[in-house]
């Protein structure tokens, strides 16, 4: 943490004019994968408030995460079409000492579920929210995707491949997880002109500002080409609804508001339904992976009690089942 | 008469213990203080469910399938099946029986989630809504 401390006062007067150095470093969360530290730069008209999003280990990124690289290119892209996002300050250059890692500026505001879809300070905004988030998403959904950028491309199939693939490494026999499997394979849609997707898009990568709404749309690095309804249709699946069950877009809004938002007539309820239980059948895969992954002893604790989430993903799969019936 | 603890109340007590000291932790130790209690929640249901939850979900497969069977060994059975299309979601019985099985096991991972189609259930208070 001292080396990041002294390699980002280094960079100070390239992050903010005036930068002088920097003040209330704080990691904020941190896996394998990927940190996220908050600091602001000293100047004197004020501290910058800025974060700062790192790899440790370049080998550590999951094969479906895009480089820190791409994610500033995708944030700029979107950003310029006019999506709300994070500011890109600077991607870090190999002299800047940082490893592979961007800053960008901190946007105020709350991420955090459960308090996004219950707490009294959104009331006024909750009503707001599916309705701009269907504007942002198509907004992404419009870039093109950045010259020189590479990105997966992967279709309803290609999804079922990789995740089918996952659940049977895993060694586990789910039957709801199986029925769901083969049902959306069954009624794959068709076929669609890929875009840009976010590919995380949900309530929790979110910053909600209860005033405003969405502040800005985080965490890129899972950012792909494919059906746009991918996008809609993870953004209502149950387990980002944080308790309120009833209000399927992200636990805030309905269906009807998120599409008028997009504004696109091609996009139907139908296709968001199809996605949200790939997207459940997804998660429920990941939880699984959690669950057999090997791990024992402290480590073990978080990643159990998320293979415990299984189940919630298969009711919500029979949900929906019940319903299309 | 009961001279001993039961294991449902050990499980209690530690996580009476880990409710109390979260507050006193640093951040992160707190949050996993929290992630154990939540975890020996499981335990505690688990212990009190899990016998009859197991019992009801080999008698309802038996019956889907037609024949007797040690629990897993049915289970398998039925995830051949759906895998080679011999069920689907509108086999007689298939989503009834999955749905039990599952909210069975629901209650034991997480009694407190909600998801649509659910009849009725607790409403949170303002008190934790403002947590």
């Amino acid at each position: 943490m001292d080396d990041l401390a002294a390699a980002l006062s280094r960079l100070a007067p390239q992050l903010a004019p005036g930068g002088t150095g920097i003040e209330g470093l704080v990691q904020l969360s941190g896996g394998a994968s990927l940190q996220t530290f908050a600091f602001s730069v000293t100047t004197a008209e004020g501290p910058v408030p800025l974060i700062l999003r790192r790899r440790p280990n370049p080998g550590a990124q999951s094969a479906t995460a895009v480089p820190l690289a791409t994610e500033a290119a995708l944030i700029a892209a979107a950003g310029a079409r006019g999506a709300p996002v994070a500011e890109l300050i600077r991607l870090a250059e190999p002299d800047d000492g940082l490893g592979e890692a961007l800053i960008v500026r901190r946007v105020e505001g709350e991420t955090l579920g459960r308090r996004i879809v219950r707490h009294e300070r959104f009331v006024a905004v909750r009503p707001t929210l599916a309705a701009q988030c269907g504007r942002i998403l198509r907004t992404i959904h419009d870039t093109p995707p950045p010259e020189g950028v590479r990105l997966a491309t992967s279709d309803a199939h290609g999804e079922l491949d990789r995740y089918e693939a996952a659940y049977r490494a895993t060694g586990a026999e789910r039957p709801v997880l199986e029925l769901a499997l083969r049902h959306l394979r069954r009624h794959a849609p068709a076929p669609v002109e890929p875009r840009l997707l976010h590919g995380d898009f949900r309530t929790g990568n979110l910053m909600v500002d209860p005033e405003h709404g969405v502040a800005a749309v985080l965490d890129w690095e899972l950012a792909h080409i494919g059906d746009p309804a991918e996008d809609l249709g993870w953004l209502c699946v149950n387990s980002w609804r944080f308790g309120a069950a009833d209000r399927p877009v992200g636990g805030f809004g309905d269906y009807d508001a998120l599409l008028e938002g997009y504004g696109d007539p091609s996009m139907t309820r139908e296709r968001i339904r199809y996605w949200q239980m790939l997207g459940s059948l997804k998660w429920g895969v990941m939880c699984l992976m959690m669950f057999t992954g090997g791990a024992s002893g402290e480590a073990a604790l978080e990643r159990h009690v998320i293979g415990r989430r299984v189940s919630e993903t298969e009711i919500d799969i029979l949900a929906l089942l019940e319903e299309a019936r | 008469m009961n001279t001993h603890p039961t294991a449902g109340e050990l499980v209690a007590a530690v996580s009476a213990f880990l409710e109390r000291i979260a507050p006193m932790l640093p951040p992160r130790e707190a949050f996993m203080a929290r992630v154990a209690q939540n975890a020996l929640g499981i335990v505690g249901r688990e212990i009190a469910q899990g016998p009859a939850a197991e019992a009801d979900a080999r008698a309802r497969l038996a019956e889907l399938l037609g024949h007797e069977g040690a629990v897993e060994a049915l289970n398998a059975e039925l995830c051949k099946a759906l895998r080679e299309g011999d069920f689907d979601a509108d086999s007689p019985g298939l989503l009834e029986t999955l749905k039990s099985i599952t909210l069975a096991r629901l209650a034991v991972d997480q009694p407190d989630y909600r998801w649509r189609g659910e009849a009725g259930g607790p409403t949170r208070t303002s008190a934790q809504e403002s947590t």
